[in-house]
């Protein structure tokens, strides 16, 4: 990394922390490099993740300025403020502050990226309707430097009546201390005039506001008189004479469609100005881009972007292994330790088996979780999901839904949550259910412990040809959620969600240069989550569940060994103890639902256990499997190839351990998936509805190759 | 012609388009809008969706849409 990632030292973080003084809206297109500017300015603070498009919960930060500070408010990235998605909506409605308690934000930052101007000022002259203190952050103006644009500021500023235009190189941090002082004094400024690119339109709504009585802004009359059959519509007609609406709307739009009349009036406008405020400069050949053009013809992008599909696989793979080897060798290592420490009674079992198998063997995932985000983020970051996106929609219409839903759909890889607010940008309610259903059956970085767990303990790490057949299984299983996910959209689309065919209508950004902030920010935020996971959910379930296995202790005075099993005495008096353990007595009894997968009680309560949260299923694996473990099965993976049923069978066998990845790809365990598809379908229809089939698939799945493997092998 | 006949680096105004349809009208928010220069930049394979540039900015258009935007050629 060069200089570009050098953060300028900055004054006011050296000095005084002041209480926000203000709340200030950023607003602005999608990949507009909004993120990165509210980073900046903010800091350090954490965000929950913003996800392609979309802005997860309501993102806030302080930003120290000079002699004051203002709380900034990230919004989601959004072209117009048609409403015609839910992240328009949900930005419309946070700027007039309908959305919960919060207030009005008291001014306006909006983003425009040098390279997209056209489209930047068409939001703009939208969001001028909202009558709020107002600026423009200019980023990007290295990369438009670069490409040979050039923007005159003052001019620009002119041409917006006044709206101050702070450029920033936001990779380079040029431009800040001016953007900070514009900041500080925002809340003083004038609300900006009536828009330049349709002031009729600005000053009819203005006068039907007027009549209104003050119960609608001049904003919500333009959404009514735009969309007039849609809900803002229908609250114009409610508030506000029919007929004066009626005159208005002829008067304004004739008989033409009054999105369409807009989208020309106010690109007219941007047009124009445009012309008039940008330069040509001598571009600064880039020797890359004669590469980028060749990448971007149809086969080599497609190609390629298969190409780094399997790339991450491999990186998930191999790259983790020292990592992890460290990592397990260190909760081996701790756990001798607390053994020595707290002897072998209850104590030393609760510390070693309880919490330190139980949690340890999670915390393992950290390495492969860090590089899958990282590859997610990425192709984020550099714009490439959108590109993605373009690539696939073809492919994607086949089940029914549009390239849309392919954004979603890879950030499922790493989790399923903030993707199922992505789906946030899908206009059509039915596409995006389709593609709710879908995203949980993309093999999150939740699955990925179990599997890893069970590939490196069942599958021989053999070549096949360049491949490692270990890789290749992880491959098929990534394969396998897709097709769950892929099929359920198909079977949607053609019985409870039919409907007309999708629109696909998307702004492609440029590639860029990610930015090093941002992508750490973003995956510190990640690996922070899944931390906590591990130190708070799964530690109270691992230290529940030893508990269950642990008590009540047998009496090993009366205990007679068989003689004639294999297993050491030991071990029979361990596994004894258990069978008759709260958690053994509760395994007995859902044991025959899972019998025919083949399943002993042990997985089968693993499995119930990880309903809640399914990276919780390999600690309790790790406790169920630590308490009577031979001292020299150090590893889970060990001590699962040394499983037996009773009568001496392995559990473990090959077909067993099929099912039940196959069970894992399909199923549904995960309590914030649920409660995140409750919330964006608002029904509990549909998560439930989720839950039930993804079960039952799952099952169906694990029993048939389980059954088949068994009769083949 | 339609912007469904345009080639690699071709340029073209857009003189009239269907503006009843939701998808153009949605495609027109994003600044595709009659008297514009367009450039073809790139397509999926199959030629679908394909990529035009309008002020350097990139879109992406289906074919189907693209059928219902007429579009006048700009000499090189």
């Amino acid at each position: 990394m060069s200089a570009t990632t050098t953060a300028q030292v900055d004054v006011d973080s050296i000095g005084i922390r002041r209480r926000p003084r203000g709340r200030v809206a950023v607003i602005g297109n999608p990949n507009s490099g909004k993120s990165t500017l509210f980073n900046r300015l903010t800091g350090l603070r954490q965000t929950t993740g913003n996800f392609p498009g979309v802005t997860v919960e309501k993102h806030s930060g302080t930003a120290q300025l000079d002699g004051s500070a203002v709380e900034l408010v990230d919004l989601p990235g959004i072209y117009s403020l048609a409403g015609a998605s839910t992240d328009e909506q949900i930005a419309v409605d946070v700027i007039l502050g309908r959305a919960g308690e919060a207030a009005r934000p008291d001014g306006l930052m909006v983003v425009i990226d040098a390279p997209h101007i056209y489209q930047g000022l068409y939001l703009l002259q939208q969001l001028m309707e909202l009558q709020v203190p107002t600026m423009v952050a200019l980023t990007m103006t290295d990369a438009a430097l670069a490409a040979g644009i050039e923007i005159d500021v003052d001019a620009l500023s002119d041409q917006l009546g006044g709206i101050p235009v702070c450029p920033v190189a936001t990779t380079l941090g040029t431009g800040l201390g001016e953007l900070k002082s514009t900041l500080a004094g925002l809340s003083e400024q004038p609300v900006p005039p009536y828009p330049a690119s349709w002031p009729a339109l600005s000053a009819a709504a203005q006068g039907l506001a007027d009549a209104s009585d003050g119960t609608l802004a001049r904003i919500d009359v333009i959404q009514g008189l735009v969309d007039p059959t849609g809900p803002a519509g229908q609250q114009l007609c409610r508030q506000v004479d029919t007929g004066a609406v009626d005159d208005v709307s002829t008067t304004l739009f004739a008989d033409k469609p009054p999105q369409a009349e807009e989208a020309r009036h106010r690109y007219r406008w941007a047009r124009d100005v445009v012309g008039r405020v940008r330069k040509q400069a001598p571009a600064s050949r880039r020797a890359l881009a004669r590469v980028e053009q060749w990448v971007s013809r149809p086969w080599p992008a497609t190609v390629l972007f298969f190409l780094s599909l399997v790339l991450v696989f491999q990186a998930v793979f191999s790259w983790a292994t020292p990592l992890m080897d460290g990592i397990d060798a260190a909760a081996a290592g701790l756990g001798d330790l607390s053994r020595g420490l707290f002897g072998d009674g209850a104590l030393g079992s609760f510390v070693a088996d309880g919490i330190i198998a139980g949690v340890g063997s999670v915390v393992i995932f950290l390495p492969q979780i860090v590089i899958l985000f990282l590859f997610i983020i990425l192709m984020e970051d550099t714009g490439y999901l959108a590109r993605a996106a373009f690539l696939m929609d073809r492919a994607m219409r086949r089940v029914g839904l549009s390239g849309l839903s392919v954004i979603p759909m890879l950030s499922s890889f790493a989790c399923a949550v903030p993707s199922i607010m992505a789906t946030r940008v899908i206009p059509d309610r039915r596409d995006r259910i389709a593609t709710i259903l879908a995203a949980p059956f993309m093999t999150c970085s939740a699955r990925l412990p179990i599997y890893a767990l069970l590939i490196a303990a069942f599958v021989p790490a053999t070549s096949v040809g360049w491949f490692n057949l270990q890789g290749l299984v992880l491959f098929g299983l990534y394969l396998l959620g897709i097709f769950g996910g892929l099929a359920t959209a198909w079977l949607m689309k053609r019985s409870a969600l039919r409907g007309p065919k999708p629109h696909f209508v998307l702004a492609l950004p440029e590639f860029r240069r990610p930015n090093l902030q941002t992508v750490l920010i973003k995956l510190w935020d990640r690996c922070r989550i899944f931390l906590k996971r591990a130190g708070t959910v799964i530690f109270v379930v691992a230290v529940v569940v030893w508990a269950l296995a642990y008590f009540p202790r047998m009496d090993m005075s009366g205990f007679t060994p068989d003689p004639s099993s294999n297993q050491s005495v030991d071990n029979q008096q361990a596994a004894a103890q258990m069978a008759q353990s709260y958690l053994g007595r509760a395994g007995k009894v859902v044991e025959p639902v899972f019998e025919p997968l083949g399943w002993d009680w042990r997985v089968s309560s693993a499995v119930i256990a990880g309903f809640p949260a399914r990276e919780v299923v390999v600690a309790v694996m790790g406790t169920l499997y630590a308490v009577g473990a031979e001292a020299d099965e150090s590893s889970l993976a060990e001590r699962l190839r040394a499983a037996t049923w009773p009568d001496g069978r392995m559990i473990f066998t090959l077909p067993m351990v099929l099912g039940l990845m196959v069970f894992y790809a399909w199923c549904l365990q995960c309590a914030a998936t649920v409660a995140v598809i409750r919330r964006e379908t608002n029904s509990w229809r549909w998560p439930i509805f989720a839950w039930t089939y993804m079960t039952v698939v799952a099952y169906l799945g694990a029993f048939v190759v389980f059954r088949v493997g068994s009769g083949l092998f | 012609m339609t912007l469904a006949e345009l080639r690699n680096g071709m340029r073209a105004d857009i003189t009239a388009m269907n503006a009843s349809d939701p998808g153009i009208i949605r495609l027109m928010t994003l600044g595709l809008v009659e008297g514009v220069a367009v450039e073809f930049r790139n397509a999926a394979i199959g030629g679908d969706p394909i990529e035009v540039s309008v002020f350097g900015a990139s879109v992406s258009v289906r074919l189907d849409q693209a059928r219902q935007i007429e579009v006048s050629p700009l000499e090189p």
